[in-house]
C-alpha cells in the first residue's frame, strides 16, 4: 500500500503547456492553492550540442549558436566569435565592430519585446503580446534586408560580418528608432503602471543580491535586485567604451528591491537604452572593411580560454579548450537561463500557483539555452 | 458521422453534404499550441500581428481536447518524443498533423551527429503535410495550411470510399 | 589582484596541495588536489582581499589520452573585479571529486550536468541524479569513446 499523504496534492506542470516558455516540466507540491515545492525537469530540447561542437569545424559550428538561443541569435553569434577571435588574436575593423554593436542592440530590443510579450499573455492580458510582436516585425525587416532570415541569422562571424550593411539601412533604421519610444510609452501607459498589474507583481520573488550571486543570476535580473553589474561597462568589449548609456538598477518603486516588478521594468528600461546606443552607433558609421582576412581552413593555436558577453537574459560563456587542430577539442556553453532557472525552487515556496507562473515569466528564461 | 460513414451511394445529393461538412472542417482548423524551439517563434509570429491565422478561422487552443491540428514546430528529442505520442492520441479525431521546419521533418541540422534528437517526427505520429524551412517564412506555414486545406476539401465522409 | 598574486597565497597557506600554475591559458588556471578543492573554494570565497562571490562556470573536460578527466572551474569577484580558473584532475576510471555545493549554491546543477554527461561522480551531492538525458538513457554521452546506441525505446537513436 502506497503511503500517500492525503493533505498534498502533486500536479505536473507538463513539457507541453502555454505559459512555461518552452518545454519544461515542473513538478509542484500544493497545499490548495499554495504550493509548498517546484522542482524543474529539463532536458526536453537537449540536441547535444556540445558534442556537435566537437565534430564540425569552428565557422560550422557558427549556425548552432544560433539556435542556442534564438531569440537573441546575434548575441549568441557574437558571444563565439569573440571567443575564437581571441584564441586567434586578430584584430577586427571597426566598421565591423560598430555593425556588431548595432546587430547586437536590435536584438536586444526585440528579445526584450517577446518577453514583454509573452510575459503579459501569461499574466491573462492578450493584448500588449500582439504589440510587441508588431514592433518586433519592423526589426525583423531590417534583419531580413541585411542577411536574408527573420529569426537565425548567422550573420556574426569569426572575423567581422558577412556581408556588408545593405542600401536604405541606416534610413530605415533611423525611422523605426524615432517611431519606437512612443510607443514604450503606450506600453507603460497600458500595462506597467496598471494597478492590477502591479498588485500580481510587487513584493512577489524577492531575490536578494546575496541569493543573487550564490545562484549564479546575471542579466537584468541581477540588475534589479540593485547590483550594478553590466558587462558592457565593466569589461567593455567592441566600442562599447565609447558610448554614452545608463545601467538602470531596481530600486523597489513598487514594492521591494529585486520582486518581481522591478525585473519586468528593467527589461523596460533597457529597450530606452539600446535605442540610444544604436542611434549614436549610426551616426560613428565610416567607411572601412566589415571583415578582417582569416584564413579559410582556420587552426587556432593550442589553448584554453573562457570569453564572456552581456546577453539579454544574462551573461553568456563560451569555455573553449583548442588542440590545435581544425575541430575544437571541448567547448562549454554558460548559458545565462540554467543558473536563472537554479532559484526558482527556493523562490517557489508559499506562493500561489499564478504566481508561479509570474516568476517563470519574470525570470525570462529560455529553454534552447539550458538544454543546448 | 458515425453510422453514416462509408455507406452511402455516390450521387449527387450526397457529395454535396461531404462537400459542406469538408467546407466547414477545413475552415476551422483551431490549432494546439505545440511549439518546442526556434519554429515556435515563426509560429507565434504567423499567429499574431502581421500575418495572422485568425483569417484563416484558426486560433490556438492551449490542449489537445480541443483542437484539430497539431502544428509541431521545433525539435523533438527522444525524452520529448513519449509526450507527443500521448498529445496525440489525446486529440479527438477527425485530427492532422503538420510537421513544421527541418527538425519536425527529418532531424535538421541536428540530423548528423546529435544522440538525442528524433530523426522526423513522422516515426511515431502519421504527418498530413510537411513545411521545410529553418525556420519557414510565415509565408511558408500559411502555405502548408493552404495545402491542408485543400487537403481536407478532396475527403469523402460519408460516401463510400 | 594579479593572477599570480592569488597563486602566491594559496601557495602559502595550502602548500602541498596547490600543483601547478599556467599563465597562458585566459584567465591562468592554478591545478589544485581534488581532495582540497573544497577548502580551497571556502578560502577563495571568503578570504579578505580574494573575496570571490561568483562560480561563473563549473564543466567537465575528458583527457582521454591522458587517461583522466578534469573539473574546470571558473571564478570571478564582483568586489575585486578578478577572475581564476581552477582545474582539478582526477583518474578517468574511477571519478570522484567532492562538492563544492556548499560553497556556491549555483554548483548544484552544474555538477549534476556534469555527472550527467561525463560520470563524474560528485562526493557530498544533495541529489545527483541524471538532470539533461532521460532518466533511464545508459552510459555517459560526452566522454569521447562514447558510441551511439542504435534504439531507444521502439525508434531508431
Amino acid at each position: 500500500m502506497v503511503n500517500v499523504d492525503e493533505r498534498f496534492m502533486e500536479v505536473s506542470m507538463g513539457p507541453q503547456h502555454p505559459s512555461t516558455h518552452g518545454v519544461l516540466r515542473l513538478l509542484v507540491r500544493t497545499d490548495g492553492e499554495v504550493l509548498t515545492a517546484a522542482r524543474p525537469y529539463i532536458g526536453y530540447l537537449h540536441r547535444a550540442l556540445e558534442k556537435i561542437a566537437e565534430r564540425v569545424t569552428y565557422p560550422q559550428f557558427t549556425p548552432f549558436t544560433d539556435r542556442l538561443d534564438y531569440l537573441a541569435s546575434m548575441n549568441c553569434n557574437l558571444a563565439y566569435a569573440m571567443t575564437v577571435e581571441k584564441l586567434l588574436n586578430i584584430e577586427i575593423p571597426r566598421r565591423a565592430q560598430i555593425i556588431r554593436v548595432i546587430m547586437a542592440e536590435l536584438n536586444r530590443i526585440s528579445s526584450h519585446l517577446i518577453a514583454f510579450g509573452s510575459f503579459s499573455s501569461d499574466m491573462g492580458a492578450f493584448t500588449p503580446f500582439l504589440f510587441g510582436i508588431r514592433e518586433r516585425e519592423f526589426i525583423n525587416d531590417l534583419f531580413e534586408m541585411t542577411c536574408g532570415s527573420r529569426l537565425t541569422y548567422n550573420y556574426i562571424r569569426i572575423g567581422g560580418v558577412s556581408k556588408d550593411l545593405p542600401e536604405g539601412f541606416i534610413d530605415k533604421a533611423k525611422e523605426f528608432l524615432d517611431y519606437f519610444p512612443g510607443k514604450l510609452k503606450e506600453y507603460n501607459e497600458l500595462l506597467s503602471y496598471n494597478a492590477i498589474f502591479i498588485k500580481r507583481l510587487a513584493n512577489i520573488a524577492v531575490i536578494t543580491p546575496e541569493d543573487a550571486l550564490d545562484y549564479g543570476v546575471t542579466g537584468p535580473n541581477l540588475r534589479a535586485s540593485g547590483i550594478k553589474w553590466d558587462l558592457r561597462r565593466e569589461e567593455p568589449y567592441l566600442i562599447y567604451n565609447e558610448l554614452d548609456f545608463d545601467i538602470p538598477i531596481g530600486r523597489g518603486e513598487m514594492g521591494t528591491i529585486g520582486d518581481a516588478w522591478d525585473r519586468y521594468m528593467m527589461r523596460i528600461y533597457e529597450m530606452e537604452q539600446s535605442t540610444k546606443i544604436v542611434k549614436q552607433c549610426l551616426d560613428m558609421l565610416a567607411p572601412g572593411d566589415y571583415t578582417a582576412k582569416v584564413p579559410k581552413v582556420l587552426k587556432p593555436p593550442a589553448g584554453e580560454v573562457y570569453v564572456r558577453a552581456e546577453n539579454p537574459r544574462g551573461e553568456l560563456g563560451f569555455y573553449l579548450i583548442s588542440d590545435g587542430s581544425t575541430k575544437p577539442y571541448r567547448l562549454k556553453i554558460r548559458a545565462p537561463s540554467f543558473a536563472n532557472l537554479s532559484i526558482l525552487p527556493k523562490l517557489a515556496k508559499g506562493v500561489m500557483i499564478a504566481d508561479l507562473i509570474a516568476i517563470i515569466g519574470s525570470l525570462d528564461i529560455i529553454l534552447p539555452e539550458i538544454d543546448r | 458521422m458515425g453510422i453514416l460513414e462509408d455507406r452511402l451511394p455516390d450521387n449527387i445529393l450526397f457529395t454535396t453534404v461531404d462537400k459542406f461538412l469538408n467546407w466547414s472542417k477545413k475552415n476551422s482548423l483551431w490549432y494546439m499550441l505545440f511549439a518546442t524551439a526556434c519554429c515556435g517563434i515563426e509560429l507565434m509570429q504567423t499567429g499574431a500581428s502581421r500575418y495572422d491565422l485568425d483569417r484563416f478561422g484558426s486560433v490556438f487552443r492551449a490542449t489537445p481536447r480541443q483542437s484539430d491540428l497539431m502544428i509541431v514546430a521545433g525539435t523533438i528529442t527522444h525524452k520529448m518524443a513519449d509526450r507527443v505520442k500521448r498529445l496525440y492520441d489525446q486529440m479527438p479525431s477527425p485530427k492532422y498533423v503538420i510537421a513544421m521546419g527541418s527538425c519536425a521533418n527529418t532531424g535538421g541540422p541536428f540530423y548528423k551527429d546529435s544522440y538525442s534528437v528524433l530523426k522526423g517526427v513522422d516515426k511515431i505520429i502519421p504527418v498530413d503535410v510537411y513545411v521545410p524551412g529553418c525556420p519557414p517564412k510565415p509565408e511558408a506555414l500559411i502555405e502548408g495550411i493552404i495545402k491542408l486545406q485543400q487537403k481536407i476539401m478532396q475527403e469523402k465522409n460519408l460516401v463510400k470510399k | 589582484m594579479e593572477p599570480k598574486g592569488i597563486y602566491d597565497i594559496l601557495s602559502k597557506t595550502f602548500s602541498s596541495k596547490i600543483k601547478q600554475f599556467l599563465e597562458n591559458t585566459f584567465p591562468p588556471t592554478i591545478i589544485v588536489e581534488s581532495s582540497a578543492i573544497v577548502d580551497v573554494c571556502k578560502f577563495l570565497k571568503n578570504e579578505e582581499g580574494l573575496n570571490f562571490t561568483s562560480l561563473m562556470c563549473l564543466s567537465g573536460v575528458d583527457l582521454k589520452d591522458q587517461g583522466k578527466m578534469a573539473v574546470v572551474y571558473h571564478l570571478f569577484s564582483i568586489t575585486h573585479r578578478h577572475k581564476i580558473a581552477l582545474k582539478v584532475e582526477i583518474d578517468r576510471n574511477e571519478p570522484h571529486v567532492p562538492t563544492v555545493e556548499g560553497v556556491w549554491a549555483t554548483a548544484n546543477w552544474y555538477e549534476r550536468e556534469a555527472y550527467d554527461l561525463f560520470g563524474i561522480i560528485f562526493d557530498g551531492h544533495s541529489d545527483l541524479r541524471r538532470i539533461l538525458m532521460p532518466d533511464d538513457w545508459e552510459g555517459y554521452p560526452m566522454r569521447k569513446d562514447y558510441v551511439y546506441p542504435k534504439k531507444y525505446h521502439t525508434w531508431d537513436v
